[in-house]
């Protein structure tokens, strides 16, 4: 295993007094924190944070952390000297961790006894901790939530690897998507979150459903909106054209007279529920280019048959 | 041989669920007193007129998931957490 520095960590100096120590976890929690950071590797560094602060909070830890440091640089293959010993004393030392999440080889090795390796004894075989909650987002098809599908989700979960570096660990799952399930909507999975310890229950796992780009639809909800391209004359005349839907092509009725960003609704048409979402169709109007004198020719003669100012409201 | 592919099926948490305060208490192994307390600073807000027919949607449960979390790591009180909650619903508004 590797020598972590903690102090690197938190970036604090070995001198940082109590105060600069939680007041440097506070900080980096707050900027790392899963919930609210938008940092790419949060998870992993909240995790290596939590583990820091939990042995440099802790003045009896601190001290031995310090101790059995000295020398050392991080990253630096470490063995614990033979004679270590650390003493927990009547608070075992981890209250207020979440252990499931699991700390480093690293502070196993230091300070892991109070949890049952060798030295733990009776208070060790009498605790049960509840594996944690594990929550995720996941992207899927459109065409998967209409329809239904099986997914195979991959999750990240962040481990120590033998030289005790943070790595991701991927865990793989074939998990059901419902038929309508929205965007934002939850999955829970019971007892798929992280393994409980000493014989307690596994975390739920909760999936937290997000919709891939899709070329041209879009949700809102269960409702699927689509920009559909029409030429002037399908516009100006009225016509029946072929629409995608998620379910397959349909046919939509134009009214005479429609203008480009007129809005048409096909009911029922959109991600399937109790109450199933409608597509809304908007128009778009797509004049072809005049490439030929004849084609110049009729624009021109447009011109002059329908002579219009589109821009009369703007009083220009 | 054929490989068996193992599927896990879930339960969808939609807008049409409702707990009550020990079901909610049994997801989330939150402390009902906490759960309380959270009705109270208006972090939850669940119909029903008493303790005993509150009933708590999807939303809550989320955000009570969430408050528990900013508790025990950044060590936010309850006003910071509805605090918090409510910029990161209004980010995600945003963000749509």
């Amino acid at each position: 295993m590797e020598y972590k520095d903690y102090y690197k960590i938190m970036g604090l100096s070995k001198d940082a007094t109590q105060d600069e120590i939680k007041r440097a976890y506070r900080k980096l929690a707050r900027k790392y924190h899963p919930d609210v950071s938008k940092e790419a590797n949060a998870e992993a560094k909240f995790k290596e944070l939590g583990e820091a602060y939990e042995v440099l909070k802790d003045p009896k830890k601190r001290a031995a952390y310090d101790q059995v440091g000295r020398g050392w640089q991080d990253g630096q293959p470490f063995t614990p000297p033979p004679d270590w010993g650390f003493d927990f004393g009547a608070d075992q030392g981890f209250a207020g961790a979440r252990p499931s999440g699991g700390f480093s080889d690293f502070f196993e090795a230091l300070f892991g006894g109070g949890f049952g390796r060798g030295r733990g004894g009776a208070w060790s075989r009498q605790t049960q901790v509840q594996g944690s909650d594990q929550h995720a987002k996941i992207q899927i098809d459109l065409e998967d939530a209409y329809r239904g599908a099986v997914n195979l989700i991959s999750l990240n979960i962040p481990q120590t690897d033998s030289q005790d570096r943070l790595v991701s660990n991927v865990r793989t799952l074939n998990v059901k998507i419902p038929k309508g399930i929205k965007a934002g909507q939850r999955i829970r999975l019971a007892g798929q979150g992280m393994p409980g310890f000493g014989g307690g229950g596994n975390g739920d796992l909760y999936l937290e459903i997000e919709f891939k780009p899709h070329r041209y639809f879009r949700a809102d909800g269960r409702d699927i909106h689509l920009e559909l391209p029409v030429t002037p004359w399908e516009a100006a005349l009225g016509a029946t054209v072929p629409v995608p839907t998620l379910g397959g092509t349909v046919e939509l009725k134009i009214p005479a007279g429609s203008q480009a960003g007129k809005q048409l609704r096909l009911k029922g048409r959109g991600l399937p529920g109790a109450t199933p979402g409608d597509q809304y169709v908007t128009l778009k109007i797509v004049t072809p280019s005049a490439r030929t004198d004849e084609a110049k020719a009729l624009y021109e003669k447009m011109a002059k048959v329908m002579p219009m100012n589109p821009r009369a409201a703007m009083g220009v | 041989m054929k490989k068996e592919i193992v599927v896990i099926s879930g339960t969808v948490l939609d807008e049409s669920m409702r707990f009550s305060l020990m079901e909610l208490c049994d997801f989330t192994k939150a402390n009902p007193e906490r759960v309380i307390e959270m009705v109270e600073e208006g972090v939850l807000e669940p119909e029903g007129s008493t303790v005993y027919t509150w009933r708590f949607d999807t939303h809550a449960l989320k955000r009570l998931q969430i408050a528990i979390r900013l508790e025990q790591d950044l060590g936010v009180n309850l006003p910071g957490s509805a605090l918090v909650l409510d910029l990161l619903e209004e980010m995600e508004r945003l963000k749509r």
